[in-house]
């Protein structure tokens, strides 16, 4: 993963409570066995009507919104199926963050994995920013170091676990970081219980 | 110090423990289907990493399978080279699979307990949300993302920053027709879709200590339409004598051993909960859902609401986007909305009691003439033994179709969906917006609710009902 250390960029506000990942790519194109290649089918069903012509009401499919590096959005975004495909897909379409309320768990975790930003704001904040977006030269700069969301010339502070900040900042695998701990894995197997199940 | 069941089975798998680090827990099962693993092999072969433990590893093929013709091959190309994908990825790496000429392929979450490799006091995992299932044997089990199933396999640990627990408590006796499935959804409206969040819930009380283990399941199962991380029911006899005799249980002195473990996991009687929440199970009726959320249901004996129902702009707001894309006025009784599809199966709901309870209610019956109903069984096992027990001659005599096993159209990434404006009655668990194909619309119920809104063509208070 490439380190994250500062985002800048303008915002696209899609303010809709529980935006879940189905929405975000639904399942007929979770058929690829690549993580890229998703970008074109983000928010497919909103994105498009039923004869497959662009909705032109559709914040995103506004060209002003076409470059935008940071998403705005309501509460519990990404909840509901674990589908990695959808912070590969909101990546693939140019995000580098999402702001909301709060998150799905298992999108949060995922999102952190591939260098896309969840960025938890109280419901007021996510709200003055959505308003500031809705000038699409509107710009916002993220800081990971400092934990701080910058636009409209206000500075809001924001929290990461310390941990996960030091992974972002330095783009670090979280596999090699386990490898690290060998030793104490195979200690641990080495004490499984006998009764425990196995395929072997 | 009393501790819950929830930190019991996490203390036991903490491999290190740093400050400031997520602790690294030991994963005892890892289990695999096509669709959310392709790349996390990938990704081993570019680091030249090998599975670290195919005896801890465990995949079928499930969401993309055909339930119909499978004798002619999977026709969907994108399908057939996911499912080839995983075949190659587990010769590739010992990894056993449940193929689709295995009788045991299945959903993902109805093998595990079916083979008895589902036990107490586990660490279960899969790239897949409804991993909670399994916590109804008191394992440990939650959906990962792909990134995380690539570190699973390469290490058996995954890091995990410890959630808080949660308990949900249902007491009292569930009336009639009232199933696990209306428990769950009663949860779910009560907490909301995101009321879970960061908390793995344990459910109690002696309305989830009568369930049997299937209904332990259903519950467990939609913990994350509650946000949940995952779910957990204390193991107890009806656990144990699920397990005992199957292909994976421990037998003999093993047996013993493990059965001393189990029965140490449950809770202590003072063990404190960061957030409790009691139900009274004699006033869940059956729900449906009206909406595009699971918390959006109501008791089939009600009505769906209108946006001024509510006071919060926003939930006005969500109110009327999802009455306008489910197509319902408001105040529609929940009686007199007509459906066109039935769908019998999922993780949820596609387990034998399922199909008995459905069987029960339209034996001698016969769908009615505008529905199109469907049974998917959850498993190759559960199809042979609805078969041997006639219920599949039910199904059929009554006008449904007996499909194969698979996810079907609990997510429709086989050719298994909705067209749009299409409705539903669904034993799935999802209702979100284009989930069973798009534009279709889903009422979320259980199975007796489903079968009877087969027959009827509308949705029926199964209470009343004796048409
Ligand atoms: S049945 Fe539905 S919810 Fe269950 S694993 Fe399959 S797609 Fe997911």
């Amino acid at each position: 993963m490439e380190p994250v250390q500062r985002i800048e960029g303008t915002m696209a506000p899609l303010m809709r409570s529980h935006v879940d990942t189905d929405q975000i790519i639904p399942k007929q194109f979770l058929k690829r066995v690549e993580r890229t290649g998703f970008g074109p089918f983000l928010f497919y069903d909103w994105a498009y009507d039923h004869e497959g012509e662009l909705r032109t009401d559709f914040v995103l499919n506004q060209p002003e919104y076409e470059n935008a590096a940071v998403l705005i959005s309501g509460p519990n975004f990404g909840s509901g199926s674990s589908r990695e495909h959808a912070p590969w897909a909101l990546l693939d379409a140019g995000f580098q963050a999402v702001i909301a309320p709060s998150f799905g768990d298992i999108f949060r975790n995922n999102s952190f994995k591939n260098g896309l930003v969840p960025i938890i704001l109280p419901e007021e904040d996510v709200s003055r920013l959505a308003e500031i977006a809705a000038d699409p030269a509107a710009r916002i700069a993220i800081d990971i170091a400092q934990g701080t969301v910058t636009a409209g010339g206000q500075t809001t502070a924001f929290y990461l676990d310390p941990f996960v900040q030091h992974c972002l900042l330095n783009g670090l695998d979280d596999i090699a970081i386990t490898l690290e701990s060998e030793a104490d894995i195979s200690t641990f197997e080495g004490a499984r219980p006998g009764f425990k199940p196995s395929l072997a | 110090m009393a501790r819950t069941l929830f930190e019991k089975v996490w203390d036991d798998h903490v491999v290190r423990r740093v400050d400031g680090r997520p602790d690294l827990l030991y994963i005892d099962l890892h289990l695999v289907h096509e669709v959310t693993s392709p790349q996390a092999f990938e990704g081993l072969r570019l680091t030249g990493r090998p599975v670290r433990r195919p005896d801890l590893t465990l995949a079928t093929i499930d969401h993309g399978v055909p339930t119909i013709g499978r004798e002619h091959g999977i026709t969907d190309p994108l399908s057939r080279q996911q499912i080839e994908t995983l075949v190659e990825n587990c010769r590739e790496n010992g990894i056993t699979l449940f193929g689709l000429d295995d009788p045991r392929q299945g959903i993902v979450h109805i093998i595990g307990p079916e083979q008895g490799i589902t036990q107490p006091g586990m660490t279960i995992v899969c790239g897949d949300s409804h991993t909670s299932t399994h916590g109804a044997f008191g394992a440990l089990a939650f959906g990962i993302g792909t990134s995380e199933v690539e570190h699973v396999l390469a290490t058996q640990t995954l890091p995990q920053s410890r959630p808080k627990a949660m308990a949900v408590d249902v007491t009292g006796e569930l009336p009639a027709w009232s199933t696990a499935k209306d428990i769950i959804l009663a949860i779910i409206n009560h907490i909301g879709v995101g009321g879970g969040a960061g908390h793995v819930i344990e459910y109690r009380g002696d309305t989830i200590a009568g369930l049997s283990m299937e209904g332990r399941m259903t519950i467990c199962n939609m913990s994350i339409e509650g946000g949940a991380r995952a779910g957990m029911i204390a193991p107890d006899e009806t656990t144990f004598s699920y397990l005992k005799g199957r292909p994976h249980a421990p037998h003999g002195d093993a047996w013993d051993a493990a059965l001393d473990y189990w029965r140490s996991l449950p809770s202590d009687p003072d063990a404190r909960f960061d957030w409790e929440v009691v139900l009274h199970a004699e006033e869940i009726p059956p729900y449906v859902s009206w909406g595009t959320n699971p918390a959006q249901s109501v008791s089939v004996d009600g009505a769906v609401p209108a946006p001024g129902d509510f006071s919060d702009p926003a939930e006005q707001e969500h109110t009327a986007h999802a009455l306008s894309y489910m197509q319902l006025e408001p105040h529609t009784a929940v009686t007199d909305i007509t459906i066109d599809r039935v769908f019998l199966g999922s993780c949820t709901n596609g387990r034998i009691e399922d199909l008995r309870a459905a069987a029960a209610v339209i034996d001698g019956k016969k769908v009615h003439e505008n529905v199109h109903a469907m049974v998917v069984p959850g498993s190759g096992l559960v199809k042979m033994q609805a078969e041997q027990e006639g219920l599949a001659d039910v199904f059929t005599a009554a006008g449904f179709e007996w499909r194969d096993a698979g996810c079907s159209m609990c997510l429709g990434m086989n050719p298994d969906i909705l067209q749009p404006g299409e409705r539903c009655a669904s034993t799935s668990n999802r209702n979100f917006e284009g989930r069973q194909g798009r534009g279709g619309l889903t009422h979320l119920v259980s199975p007796a609710m489903a079968a009877a809104a087969a027959v009827a063509g509308r949705f029926v208070d199964v209470r009343e009902w004796s048409d």
